[in-house]
């Protein structure tokens, strides 16, 4: 699962002192086209239980609670965006100002999307517990034109069709039209008074950090997709928290002469489609961390800031050799990325200070990523293994290894670093390195892989690393027939 | 006619449009009260202390209700009597509920019932096959054995032996939508629950035991699943059985559904196998005897472990002739979930046994496996003397050489064979692996009185006709199916039928949807039920006109009467005027089934279906990583009462049972507890997990034996498709050595890599 706060509590003994209305939030959106007023509601009700519960619009589906299987997949639009994304772990106050269009609200009037109509007449539902979610994740694709169904329906979960005849429907309606919606949700939403913001909602980094300094002890939330579950399956009482999908200045790429400069709250799937152009092998790695759902609601900053051991995007960052701002009060420092994880579950964040950025330097690189996990989409590392080994004249000038799922951090593999510097970029080379895993990494066995597992594979990541650089094929994604 | 034409799900407007009802999808009143479990956190042991007062001050807490508030049965079995809805002092396995929450939201139940300060005396949990064998601890007096011939003559007579043992794991059934329940308190200690259930009557029954009432004042309502694959057939009693006693206390209407990390951790799943195998055979690869040994761990109570264990026998020699065989099964009692139905209900495992054995062999002797499997697969049905299976049943129906034929054919194996071989050796990091499965698999419910089914047919004075029967709505598309034989019997549009929610109080004394045997059972006896009401419409026509019964035909929403023509509706109106009843029960049962389970003799199965898959895969021998690259089916459904819904069902069972031998993990800890208990970390496959190219085809001719329309039982046969891959992947292996692979199931990454290694060891 994606991770998405930017900062850890220390002290939950104050949580069950905060009354609940220190939550007290104004949130106003637009639902299947109706504007939607909130003013009381608990923070962390989630929009699933609000649609299912309170408005009575069933046809989003609870299938896992914890955004692994798309059942209760939503559109989330605003003037920019178009989002799929999974309603049972969407926070109310994270919907302000946006437009929202559950499967209720697709067709127009009694004409069926055609994705609706392709699914009826293509079999491309059985029990059509997970209809609903499919066909708003196509509706979705179809708005933003992304026609790799493999990707954009990799987060909903089928168990009845085996998905041939989904995908099949998805391909139908590759040339759909916009629906109508989209563009009256726009003006309505651009026509519509903002609601003003609290405390809670801070509008800006400076807001944030000034926030922080005064309430030292708020959780901070960005995309959900972890602290979800904190909720719906931990059943946390959050206590005092503040939302920040309105600080926009904190989700911005820049660049700048010597790095990029990655906002805290830049959606994962930004920075893929940004990697793209940028840094492919980044990009292929971010199309597997998670689902579309999930990557179009969890943060960079998030991913980083909560310290798993199993987030995807540290290893592949810490190869590249970035630096992450933190910001407190009007105090910034910088730090490499790898220094930030300290232990498990302990990172170099004091006090009222939170994740500011990330920088990505303009070196010249060449990055490999590989993400080894039971299966290939929308599943969390046994390990993920990223690799920067630069070669001059044959000879390794510099070798920066990460991994994730191999210790209780993201951790280089120092140790095979130095035993690679300095010699020949060579399989014998490599074989040669083959005690010093050991010394970097003790992995644990758990339900993903087993201790033995993830040291023979990491090892064996290397050579293929060695492989792809010579252009051999070492991915089974690349046999086709 | 209506029958064989590919019409969509009945329901596929419902569902894309989100106006399907599922249980937590239907309207309540406004005081319905939420349930929830309180689990125990301990495998195996003794409760010595429970205090709830925590849980019954919690925010929104109506009661807490334990064993000992039960009135009546404290049991929700749906064999032996041994599985109490709430714990009785004694846990069984990790998950098992211990008291029952209800309280004024879903979310305050959850809550709340966390909050328990449990004590236990810890026992030494039995968790494995090891641990049970040393414990004596099963369900039977002993392994139950399955022979014939002598295999402990036969055996060492054999040119050749091998032996081997392999493990073959479980699988969580993940329908999207996880159990629920809600039961209506009615007037006079009357109990309406609308239950996610695959077996209303077992609901109804257990329901009944649980108030002290006669079922007659219980009733059972299911319009659709949300997905079942046996999942649903015994293991939503809890919570319909939790409903329904929480209502009788509260007067309230009380709603139940499993949080899926609950759903996974207190059902049952498919039962892991370990099976071990001697099989002798000669020069040919003949197999002359063989001598398996299942184990099965059925988990904490009995449930349909005695059924799906000897389903997995009948099923170990899939389709080939072993002239002396004995299957010998041990099934296991273990302080885990209960194992339960899941598609196949035991023919999977069974059959990848002997799978494994024709892969084995074909190994040893260097020969392909499909010419193997060919060389001994039973007499075909055009032979004059049909071979007997190794429970003495005779194989009159055999198609599989044909059908496999044709499927070499068409899907090229040969040529793809020979181009792997050489794409391998030029590639040493990739390994490519091809396979054919053939699969046989017997059509009936075992225990012969479960093969009957009863539906109620009414028609309307404007000619429509509404129709119910005993069978569920999963997503399989059985109600399409019916209504489709249904509009043919009266030779009306689909449309004019409507096919409504299974109700205990319109049809009873029904069996599970289960066994495949949905369409064959409950299309009949629709059929039977149709039938009746239009030959009281034909003699009155005929009469009418003064023509015979024979004289009238109903057809295209029209009825002739020699000459005479009429609509349906105007047909049913004169009939209704001339107060001719319009309405028929229909009953059926299968004929020609008879089984003794304890001797292991008989004919249980009415017929076999059909069907084989070639698979092709890639591995990576650095990691273990693979998928799947093609998928060639062909697939005997018989004449088919839907072809698109049974593409459908074959397709899906196709990449589910790829699911259940690849990437579908579950993994216990040495406490017993389930680690893979959500999406998260228990992996079905996903769209990207289906094959590149899939190509299917069905084999669409007539079922010899006399089922409704001549079709075929589709709902599990083609889930053992499946099996190709797991070859393909054992096939992918073998090209990186000489030894033999001996890969366990799943297949994931980590076990398709320690294959690798043995192979090159």
């Amino acid at each position: 699962m994606a991770v998405c706060f930017l900062r850890r509590i220390e002290d939950r003994q104050t949580w069950h002192m905060v009354p609940r209305r220190i939550n007290h939030m104004n949130i106003s959106f637009l639902l299947n086209g109706e504007t939607v007023h909130l003013s009381d509601v608990h923070p962390t009700t989630t929009l699933l239980d609000w649609l299912r519960e309170t408005r009575g619009l069933t046809g989003t589906k609870e299938g896992c609670n914890e955004g692994d299987c798309g059942a209760c997949t939503v559109i989330v639009l605003d003037a920019e965006t178009t989002r799929p994304l999974n309603a049972c772990i969407l926070f109310l106050p994270q919907l302000q100002g946006k437009a929202i269009r559950t499967i209720e609200g697709i067709a127009s009037g009694d004409t069926l999307h055609p994705a609706q109509q392709a699914m009826i007449d293509l079999h491309g539902s059985q029990c059509g517990f997970c209809t609903p979610g499919f066909v708003t994740s196509m509706v979705a694709a179809g708005i933003n034109g992304d026609t790799d169904f493999d990707t954009t329906l990799a987060g909903n979960l089928c168990r009845c069709t085996g998905y041939a005849p989904i995908a099949r429907a998805a391909k139908h309606t590759e040339t759909a039209p916009l629906p109508d919606w989209v563009a009256t949700d726009r003006q309505a939403l651009a026509a519509c008074a903002k609601a003003a913001l609290t405390a809670a909602q801070p509008g800006s980094g400076d807001a944030l950090a000034a926030l922080l300094v005064d309430q030292p002890q708020t959780r901070l939330i960005a995309g959900a997709t972890d602290l979800g579950l904190w909720v719906t399956k931990h059943l946390t009482d959050l206590g005092p928290v503040a939302f920040l999908n309105a600080a926009r200045d904190l989700a911005q790429i820049t660049e700048t002469d010597t790095h990029w400069d990655i906002g805290a709250m830049v959606t994962i799937e930004t920075l893929r489609l940004w990697a793209v152009d940028h840094m492919p092998a980044l990009a292929d790695l971010l199309r597997r961390y998670a689902s579309t759902q999930v990557r179009m609601a969890a943060t960079l900053g998030g991913n980083i800031a909560n310290g798993s051991p199993i987030g995807d995007s540290p290893p592949a960052l810490i190869a590249l050799g970035a630096t992450l701002t933190l910001r407190r009060g009007d105090t910034r420092r910088t730090i490499p990325l790898q220094d930030f994880f300290i232990d498990y579950g302990k990172q170099d964040l004091q006090p009222s200070e939170f994740v500011q950025s990330i920088q990505i330097p303009k070196t010249d690189h060449d990055l490999r990523c590989y993400k080894i996990s039971k299966r290939f989409d929308q599943d969390i590392s046994a390990l993920l293994g990223c690799f920067n080994i630069r070669v001059d004249a044959n000879t390794i000038q510099d070798a920066k290894i990460a991994f994730g799922g191999m210790a209780g951090i993201p951790k280089r593999a120092s140790a095979v670093e130095r035993a690679l510097m300095g010699q020949p970029w060579s399989l014998d080379t490599i074989t040669a390195a083959h005690s010093a895993w050991a010394e970097d990494f003790q992995p644990l066995s758990d339900m993903r892989a087993s201790a033995g597992y993830r040291l023979t594979t990491a090892r064996n990541l290397l050579v293929r690393y060695f492989h792809d650089r010579a252009a051999t094929p070492t991915s089974v994604h690349e046999v086709t027939v | 006619m209506s029958v064989s034409k590919p019409l969509p799900h009945d329901a596929a407007k419902l569902h894309v449009t989100g106006r399907a009802n599922y249980i937590d999808d239907i309207p309540v009143p406004a005081n319905c009260l939420h349930l929830a479990f309180g689990t125990a956190t301990i495998a195996r042991g003794r409760v010595t202390n429970m205090d709830l007062s925590p849980v019954k001050t919690a925010r929104g807490v109506i009661a807490v209700i334990t064993a000992d508030d039960l009135p009546y049965a404290n049991d929700v079995s749906p064999s032996a009597h041994d599985e109490p809805l709430l714990c009785d002092g004694q846990v069984h396995y990790h998950g098992q509920p211990l008291f029952l929450v209800v309280a004024d939201s879903h979310l305050n139940a959850r809550r709340a019932a966390r909050l328990a300060q449990v004590e236990y005396a810890l026992d030494t949990p039995i968790l494995t096959i090891e641990q049970a064998l040393s414990a004596d601890s099963r369900f039977e007096e002993g392994p139950r054995i399955y022979t014939r011939g002598d295999v402990d003559y036969a055996l060492p007579q054999a040119k050749h032996t091998l032996t081997g043992s392999f493990d073959i794991g479980g699988q969580e059934h993940f329908y999207l939508e996880g159990q629920a329940a809600l039961a209506l308190p009615q007037e006079d200690d009357e109990m309406i629950v609308h239950s996610s259930t695959q077996h209303p009557t077992e609901i109804q029954h257990k329901v009944a035991e649980a108030l002290g009432l006669g079922m007659h004042q219980v009733r059972i309502q299911t319009r659709r699943m949300g997905g079942g694959f046996g999942g649903k057939e015994s293991q939503g009693n809890a919570l319909a059985v939790a409903c329904a006693v929480a209502a009788r206390a509260t007067g309230r209407p009380c709603k139940m559904r499993y949080d899926r990390d609950d759903d996974m951790i207190i059902t049952g799943k498919r039962h892991d196998f370990r099976i071990t195998y001697q099989v002798g055979f000669d020069d040919d690869g003949r197999l002359l005897a063989i001598d398996f040994t299942h184990y099965t761990r059925g988990g904490w109570a009995q449930d349909l472990t005695l059924p799906v264990a000897d389903r997995a026998m009948l099923h170990a020699d899939n389709a080939y002739f072993v002239p002396h065989m004995r299957v010998t099964s041990h099934r296991l009692k273990t302080n885990t979930t209960s194992a339960t139905a899941f598609r196949g209900f035991g023919g999977p495992q069974g059959m990848i046994g002997i799978e494994r054995v024709m892969d084995h062999v074909a190994r040893h002797l260097g020969r392909d496996p499909w010419d193997i499997r060919r060389l001994n697969f039973y007499a075909n049905a055009n032979s004059p003397k049909p071979q007997d299976t190794h429970y003495g049943m005779p194989v009159r129906d055999f198609i599989l050489d044909d059908l496999c034929d044709e499927l070499i054919k068409t899907s090229a194996y040969h040529t793809r064979r020979a181009d792997i071989a050489q794409w391998n050796a030029n590639s040493p990091i990739l390994k490519r692996g091809i396979a054919i499965s053939p699969v046989k698999f017997g059509i009936s419910f075992t225990l012969t009185h479960l093969n009957q089914a009863g539906a109620l047919v009414h028609v309307y004075q404007d000619g429509t006709i509404r129709i119910n029967h005993g069978g569920t709505e999963m997503g399989q598309g059985l109600f399409q199916k019916v209504a489709q034989v249904a509009a043919s019997r009266f030779g009306v549009g689909i449309e004019a039928i409507k096919i409504t929610a299974t109700d205990t109080a319109k049809v009873p004394n029904t069996s599970a949807t289960a066994a495949s045997s949905g369409s064959d059972l409950n299309g009949m006896a629709v059929q039977i039920a149709c039938d009746t009401i239009l030959s009281r419409m034909a003699e009155f026509l005929a009469h009418q006109y003064n023509k015979t019964a024979d004289d009238v035909v109903f057809c295209d929403g029209t009825v002739r009467i020699g000459r005479r023509e009429i609509s349906f509706a105007q047909a049913a109106m004169a009939c209704y005027q001339a107060r001719v009843s319009l309405s028929a029960t229909g009953f059926y049962k299968t004929p020609d089934v008879a089984w003794d389970r304890i001797a292991g003799r008989g004919q249980p199965f009415y017929y076999f279906a059909y069907g084989a898959a070639v698979t092709e895969v890639v591995i990576d021998t650095l990691t273990g990583e693979n998928r799947i690259l093609r998928a060639d089916i062909l697939h005997d459904t018989g004449n088919s009462l839907n072809p698109a819904l049974d593409i459908g069902q074959i397709e899906g069972a196709y990449v589910q049972g790829s699911g259940w031998l690849t990437t579908e993990e579950l993994v216990w800890d040495d406490q017993g507890r389930l680690r893979t208990h959500a999406p998260s970390t228990y992996k079905i496959p996903a769209m990207a997990d289906r094959p590149d190219v899939f190509n299917l085809s069905l084999w669409g001719r007539d079922n010899p034996a006399q089922t409704v329309y001549r079709s075929k039982a589709v709902g599990e046969p083609p889930f053992m498709l499946g099996i190709s891959t797991y070859l393909a992947l054992v096939d992918a292996v073998s090209a990186c050595g000489s030894g033999y692979a001996n890969l366990d199931a799943p297949a994931t990454a980590e076990r398709v890599l320690a294959a690798v290694e043995r192979v090159r060891a």
